[in-house]
């Protein structure tokens, strides 16, 4: 019956139409990466790597930039910067170190988490080299001086005065243990800094 | 055509016992288990709003222990949302739009049996992890991650996969819909002389189809960071929990609308009969039911305010989510001019809609005032948005739902409902809810935080009256019940056009309405510009 057929072929693409929007709801999570990215929304710097290009360093201009450390619920480390505030000029490659302790008598795997405040910021701070891009480990007892190498793009717009680079420090030992024969994490969820 | 209608019952009438209700294929018969699921859903998430009222009728614990309580708050909401307001407006569905739009039955009566009786199996598993090691989901209705992924019970399981077996039920109910609507339609019923019931739910069909799926795709990911070590929403593993409130909201804005559109097509139906009038701008009705609809997809992150958005960001969602004030207030200019110079009558239906169209209207005033961005910082997470939210949903979508019963019971059993009785149940209904709601508007914005089980001094009188009113508006359901039953069981005699003004093609069929009507459609072409 045609009716019939009809009626059938309308459902299938209304199934369609609703497995393509699972599928889109998926979508959302690079989607939404990809959006914080381009627009910067999200205080998350993408630029990393060396400095490619030749950078003026504006020697007459001084930022402020202030260093948190933050450890999340239940992380029991020793967490903090070496200094709290620098003056940088803009165009600079600056060092700053962050100190990390395990207290405890085991191995642990933790990872810091960045964020830059304020948010628009963030697109203009290069971390040339920094220990949040990957997992740090630390035997029981053991402390470490972590690096973080940035440079602040001259063209900040003149008034953003103090950058505050914020890090928070997760206990990730659990899923490193979990899941030591399992591939990384898929690519698209990782933050890229 | 009525007497062939007649003459078919005999040969083909619904086969006895309990197994006509589980393989019944029939949209009347689904459309009833629908409604009576809601009712009892109803009735259990009602049961657990007047434990929460119990135990905030005064500061302190007196009843149940916080983590009881948030699981009843969070059972409430996801109960009534889930299990009580879409499957009533489901269940109106199944049994009207057929005969609205002339058609004999839904277009694939198969699925709509299979779409319902996943519905019971769902609830069952969700309710019964109030019975589990750990206790029910605590997390609220909005299960924000990682409250529901990190911190969540055990149970949280069961409560992903009920979630995957109501969104697969909805649906099937929606493409069931929109099938029946634009597939089976009597010749002669084109689109702009479609009933607004059938007009409302045939955009709410094509929400639930965008929308349901991305919900399943929320807790599928849940799924994934609770037991696959996945991090969508953990930040340890580079994850993100505002992503959670983007998605879950990208679903949660459209339905909310999925629970009010199908509302405003039965108001749109109830006053002009009452009002003996025919409906103020039909044609803007359809567009600005289309046109919340659009805008129910770019304004979800004014749930989010708090999260840290940027400023374009703020502006953005408080400008779109006040635009929808225009369309609604299209909508509600147009009931009000439909009843300007009528003849009115006040039976319980319409007095369920005049209520609807005073009360909704408080509810989308205190939706603007939510909306205005830089205020919504001192709103947020307060009993303001409770009070919203239940007078947009209460008076909002459950009186409509109360309103369609009334004004259909008679046609569903061929008898009246005891009318003295109806209008018990509205009155009480009505001071009810206007006693419970409406304190919670001046405890929110003095500051009393959502989902508390204990609270501080200041706040005890207005809690004490919105207790009292719980109870009142909560007991006076039982009328509704019994008045139900009783006209199930026998009354006064309808005929088929049961109200004065009614108009439609389905006050053609005798009432009861037959078992099977329409088996041979009827031909509208000869009639003139009636909708």
């Amino acid at each position: 019956m045609s009716a019939t057929t009809a009626n059938r072929r309308l459902a299938l693409r209304l199934a369609l139409a609703a497995v393509l929007m699972f599928g889109f709801g998926f979508l959302l999570s690079p989607l939404y990466d990809v959006f914080c990215r381009v627009t910067g929304i999200n205080g998350k710097v993408t630029r990393t790597g060396a400095v490619t290009e030749a950078v003026q360093v504006d020697a007459a201009r001084q930022v402020r930039v202030q260093l948190i450390a933050v450890n999340n619920e239940g992380m029991p480390w020793g967490f903090r910067p070496e200094q709290h505030q620098l003056s940088v000029h803009p165009g600079e490659q600056t060092l700053i170190h962050y100190v990390a302790h395990n207290p405890t008598a085991v191995e642990m795997v933790a990872r810091a988490v960045p964020s830059v405040a304020p948010a628009e910021a963030a697109s203009y701070v290069q971390k040339v080299n920094c220990f949040c891009f990957e997992a740090q480990t630390l035997a029981g007892s053991a402390s470490q001086r972590m690096p973080l190498v940035l440079m602040i793009d001259p063209q900040l717009p003149a008034h953003i005065e103090t950058i505050t680079l914020s890090y928070t420090l997760f206990d990730i030992t659990a899923d490193q243990v979990g899941h030591q024969s399992a591939p990384q994490q898929p690519s698209a969820r990782r933050v890229s800094l | 055509m009525l007497t062939q209608a007649v003459a078919h019952e005999h040969h083909h009438g619904p086969p006895p016992g309990l197994m006509r209700w589980v393989l019944t294929t029939n949209h009347k018969d689904i459309g009833t288990l629908y409604l009576v699921f809601s009712l009892v859903m109803f009735l259990t998430g009602g049961c657990m709003a007047l434990v929460i009222r119990a135990e905030l009728f005064q500061p302190g614990l007196q009843l149940v222990q916080p983590e009881f309580f948030n699981q009843m708050t969070t059972m409430h909401g996801l109960i009534m949302v889930f299990g009580a307001v879409m499957p009533a407006f489901v269940g109106l569905a199944n049994w009207m739009i057929p005969m609205m739009v002339g058609a004999p039955d839904m277009a694939l009566p198969r699925m709509n049996n299979w779409s319902f009786w996943i519905l019971p199996f769902a609830f069952a598993m969700m309710l019964a992890t109030l019975f589990m090691e750990g206790g029910a989901p605590n997390f609220g209705w909005t299960f924000y991650a990682p409250l529901s992924t990190t911190y969540a019970p055990p149970s949280v399981t069961f409560f992903i996969f009920a979630v995957h077996m109501m969104g697969i039920s909805s649906i099937m109910g929606a493409i069931n819909i929109i099938a029946t609507i634009l597939n089976l339609r009597a010749p002669g019923m084109t689109m702009m002389k479609l009933p607004l019931f059938a007009w409302t739910w045939l955009i709410t069909a094509f929400l639930l189809i965008a929308v349901m799926p991305v919900l399943a795709g929320v807790v599928t990911m849940m799924l994934m960071d609770i037991h696959f070590g996945t991090s969508f929403f953990n930040a340890a593993g580079g994850g993100d929990p505002v992503l959670f409130q983007h998605i879950f909201w990208f679903f949660g804005h459209p339905e909310v609308y999925i629970m009010i559109l199908p509302a405003f097509g039965i108001i749109s139906h109830i006053i002009p009969t009452f009002a003996r009038k025919r409906l103020f701008g039909y044609p803007s009705m359809v567009y600005a039911t289309a046109s919340i609809a659009f805008l129910s997809f770019i304004v979800w992150a004014h749930h989010m305010f708090t999260v840290g958005m940027p400023l374009a960001g703020e502006l953005f969602f408080m400008f779109s989510t006040m635009l929808i004030a225009v369309p609604t207030g299209v909508k509600v200019f147009n009931w009000v001019a439909t009843m300007y110079r009528g003849s009115m009558t006040f039976e319980t239906p319409m007095l369920f809609a005049l209520a609807f169209v005073v009360l909704f209207t408080i509810g989308g005033f205190s939706g603007l005032m939510l909306a205005i961005a830089p205020v919504d910082f001192q709103y947020h997470d307060t009993y303001f948005v409770v009070a919203h939210f239940h007078y947009v949903l209460v008076p909002g979508a459950i009186f409509s739902i109360m309103a369609a019963t009334y004004y259909w019971l008679p046609k569903w059993t061929g008898n009246y409902y005891n009318e003295y009785l109806g209008k018990w149940h509205f009155w009480l209904s009505f001071v009810g809810v206007n006693i419970t709601f409406f304190p919670m508007h001046f405890i929110g914005l003095a500051g009393m935080p959502r989902r508390i089980p204990d609270y501080a001094l200041q706040f005890a009188d207005f809690n004490m009256v919105a207790s009292i009113g719980a109870f009142l508006f909560g007991l006076s359901q039982l009328l509704f019940v019994y008045n139900i039953i009783q006209c199930v069981r026998g009354g006064y005699g309808a005929d088929s056009r049961v109200w004065e003004g009614a108009e439609g093609l389905e006050w053609t069929l005798p009432s009861p309405a037959p078992y099977h009507s329409f088996t041979t459609p009827p031909d509208l072409r000869e009639q003139g510009g009636e909708h």
